[in-house]
């Protein structure tokens, strides 16, 4: 069946940070360019984000981007990329003044400057004491970042399709893409956009676990996409849990909360984390902080009838400062945990926060895997920016603050990068025949079963299994026997049964296609995790509790194909400064 | 818990209907969205916007019991049985709960929402005091969810001519920030008997905010701005 088809120079899929700040660029640039979201792009995950944008301002106590790379490097437990961490870092300045120029409501400094908070594993002087880097718009950083991001899209006049899913990457006999289908949600038809670029913004894919502080649309589609297609996911056993999500609920705390003064308490009323990270103490890396809570709750020191979370006390700032610097975390607290911590502690539980692997790529965002020209060969015409990509600056473990700067220096990267190529002078490479293929046989497929699961019972089960054999702490017999359930589900999910079969705004079809990319997502995960025999950063293994740079300092690619691993080196030299060799990490 | 839920799929419905559900809930499920997607997972048909679940994305608005609200950031315990939902008023339905806010996102884009100043820029950041910062409070924080503005019955009666609440909260908020350089436009944009005089004060817009904001109070800041041009 032939489909309609449109041309663009470029397709953006997803209207998050990363593909705001990418768009910005090609449609200034005077690009033809189409972004596509499955929702209106106010409403993409990063309109949650709190805390705020990691750069070395300096505005309220000295700092440096050296000092900000060496922290990043750290934190990332050395298996970042150092070349894309320095490029990160030392841009971290000029983006977030861009953003403050574009109307970004930063709160402010008496001086006039942005207001800037200490955050986690941020250092000043190599980790000598805490810094103030975190740029932040009170506790609603993320929101006045993406709502910056639209209406300067706004202005710019570039071209939004908003609750459009896009369904399969379109690649030629050569291995180029060419585009993607898409589905428009409205009216449930399917389309082919072509594109001399294609760019994956799609995010962040928490929703493999049953406890993430990710929305509902968090359901890794660029990675279903890509690994479909062929393309290797790097990294994916490395995933972060964020100290703080609400008990119970899952919604999350900013790390703010400590940066501003915060302090967690185990059942004995003990500031814990003193005693794990005695340097900087709550405010240690969220890898770190969040084993300790769990150690504090395997221990018996857990609060509650069930001892089963510890507690974020912020009483102790004042109304004052509650009011002005943490609202929302109030308003969040009152609702979802019945507190009010002007008076009372939150109970928290260390929760599924943010993907540190994803698509390979350069600092330019062009996707690299394995081939002619060595293990970062490029794709032509194939980029992806921000959660879903793997750069890879965050490596084992991501800095607070980080994963903001990171749509913003590459999304911007990026869509400089591709602006450079005059894309508007080159003609489209000729579509291949079999282009709609994949999408329809997969639209087929899930509207042709008719005995098996719903898309509901399936993705809950998937959920509970990542949940209980992926989590903080893993080993063997848990992740072998994870990997083995999460074949079972890949096969129930074939068999996915869709009652309804209707085509306007069929939300149920939308999370039939979703389940598809959550079993990719998962399977990349947890083979990755089983095979990685030690432990580092976000990766904790009990039977396996060092770090082993001997064998293990190298990025995980899987492909989906045979669920085959690959390994490929870290890049240990920056673009331009010494490199930071592997040492013990403390905080 | 019992539910009545708007239904209506224009591939199968002549008219819409209410839908009565008497579903069985996990101790867990807490707001009104938790509710709605399990019953999404015994009626897979049932449609509904959804994305964040804590009240910061604005996909979930819809009418509850007769008042607009976000589902995620409604607790069920306050909610009367048999709880009725419908979509958001004075919208077309797309489908059940689903509007179509085209109109709504034409009049928000109508007050040039984003920052004026073709001054070249410092090469750090433009200063601001903590004071002027102050003044973009309670104005910033909109998530775009249009609660007011279909609360509004100056809305429903004129959506093509009146900004509504939600467009000009954002109006106000670009009018309201030292950087700006366009008030005089800005105010040129809306000083019609439509887009902005339309406001009759109904308050509607304050009463069901689920970001507390006060969409009014900023309508009548720009009608004094006017005034004060016209001085």
């Amino acid at each position: 069946m032939k489909l309609p088809s449109r041309r663009f120079d470029a397709v953006i899929v997803g209207a998050g940070g990363a593909g705001m700040r990418a768009s910005l660029q090609l449609a200034e640039a005077g690009l033809s360019v189409a972004v596509l979201s499955k929702v209106f792009p106010t409403r993409s995950h990063t309109v949650a984000a709190q805390g705020g944008i990691g750069a070395s301002l300096g505005n309220m106590s000295e700092d440096s981007w050296l000092w900000h790379m060496y922290d990043t490097v750290k934190g990332s437990d050395w298996l970042g990329d150092q070349d894309a961490i320095e490029y990160m870092c030392r841009m971290a300045p000029q983006v977030v003044y861009e953003l403050e120029h574009f109307g970004m409501p930063f709160d402010r400094n008496p001086d006039g400057t942005i207001y800037q908070r200490p955050f986690g594993g941020h250092s000043m002087n190599f980790g000598e004491k805490s810094v103030r880097r975190a740029c932040a718009s009170a506790d609603r950083t993320g929101h006045s970042m993406l709502h910056t991001l639209y209406q300067r899209n706004v202005r710019a006049r570039t071209q939004f399709f908003v609750e459009w899913m896009a369904l399969d990457l379109i690649r030629d006999a050569e291995g180029d893409v060419c585009g993607v289908t898409a589905l428009e949600m409205e009216t449930g038809e399917v389309y082919v956009l072509e594109a001399k670029a294609t760019i994956f913004a799609t995010g962040g894919a928490g929703r493999i676990f049953a406890a993430s502080t990710n929305a509902f649309i968090n359901t890794g589609d660029g990675l279903g996409m890509a690994a479909r297609a062929g393309i290797p996911l790097e990294d994916m056993e490395f995933w972060q849990f964020h100290p703080t999500g609400v008990a119970g609920a899952g919604v999350l705390i900013t790390e703010g909360v400590r940066g501003e003064g915060g302090i967690l308490l185990n059942s004995a009323g003990e500031r814990f984390m003193e005693r794990y990270a005695p340097n900087l103490k709550d405010l240690a890396s969220r890898d770190v902080v969040s084993r300790s809570m769990d150690q504090e709750i395997k221990e018996g020191r857990g609060c509650g009838p069930h001892k089963d979370y510890v507690l974020l006390k912020l009483d102790h700032l004042g109304p004052e400062v509650i009011m002005k610097r943490l609202p929302s975390i109030r308003d969040i607290a009152i609702k979802f945990a019945n507190v009010d911590p002007i008076k009372e502690p939150i109970p928290v539980v260390p929760t599924i926060h943010y993907m540190m692997g994803g698509i390979p790529t350069n600092i330019h965002g062009q996707v690299v895997v394995p081939g002619q020209d060595g293990p970062n060969t490029v794709v032509n015409g194939f980029y992806a920016i921000g959660e879903c990509a793997c750069v890879s600056v965050h490596g084992a473990n991501r800095l607070g603050t980080n994963s903001l700067l990171d749509l913003l220096v590459f999304g911007r990267a990026a869509g400089n990068f591709i602006a450079e190529q005059r894309l508007e002078r080159r003609s489209h490479k000729a579509l291949p025949a079999d282009a709609g293929d994949a999408a329809l046989a997969r639209l087929a497929r899930i509207d042709g079963n008719a005995s098996g699961e719903s898309t509901a019972t399936i993705a809950s089960d998937l959920r509970k299994t990542i949940q209980s054999h992926c989590g903080v702490f893993r080993n063997q017999q848990l992740l072998s026997e994870g990997v083995r359930k999460v074949l079972e589900l890949e096969e129930r999910a074939h068999r996915v049964v869709l009652t309804d079969k209707s085509r306007v705004f069929n939300t149920a079809r939308v999370e039939a296609l979703e389940l598809d990319n959550l079993i990719e997502t998962a399977k990349a995960s947890i083979i990755s995790a089983e095979a990685r025999r030690e432990s580092r950063g976000a990766q904790a293994r009990s039977d396996y509790p060092d770090r082993d740079d001997v064998n293990w300092l190298k990025h995980t690619l899987w492909y989906r194909e045979g669920n085959r691993l690959d390994y490929k080196p870290v890049n240990l030299k920056p673009l331009s400064v010494e490199a930071f060799p592997p040492k013990a990490r403390t905080y | 818990m019992k539910f009545r839920i708007y239904r209506y799929d224009p591939e199968k419905d002549a008219k819409p209907r209410l839908q009565e559900y008497d579903v069985a809930l996990d101790p867990h499920d807490r707001m009104l969205l938790d509710a709605l997607v399990r019953i999404k997972s015994i009626d897979e048909s049932l449609s509904f916007r959804r994305s964040c679940r804590e009240g910061v994305c604005g996909s979930d608005a819809m009418n509850i019991n007769g008042k607009n609200g976000l589902a995620c950031t409604t607790n069920l315990k306050q909610l009367k049985e048999p709880v009725e939902l419908r979509p958001l008023p004075g919208l077309p339905v797309i489908r059940d709960l689903i509007v179509d806010m085209s109109q709504f996102f034409k009049q928000y884009h109508s007050v040039k929402p984003y920052l004026v100043n073709d001054t070249p820029p410092p090469e750090k950041e433009r200063l601001q005091s903590p004071e002027e910062r102050d003044e973009l409070d309670g104005l910033y924080e909109c998530i775009l969810c249009a609660c007011c503005s279909t609360s509004c019955p100056s809305f429903w009666w004129n959506p093509d001519k009146f900004v509504g609440p939600a467009g000009l909260l954002w109006a106000y908020r670009f009018m309201a920030d030292s950087r700006d350089r366009d008030l005089n436009e800005r105010l040129d944009n809306l000083e019609d008997p439509y887009r902005l005089f339309r406001c009759h004060t109904i308050m509607n817009c304050v009463d069901v905010c689920p970001k507390s904001l006060n969409p009014t109070q900023a309508i009548e800041k720009i009608k004094d701005l006017l005034v004060k041009r016209t001085v």
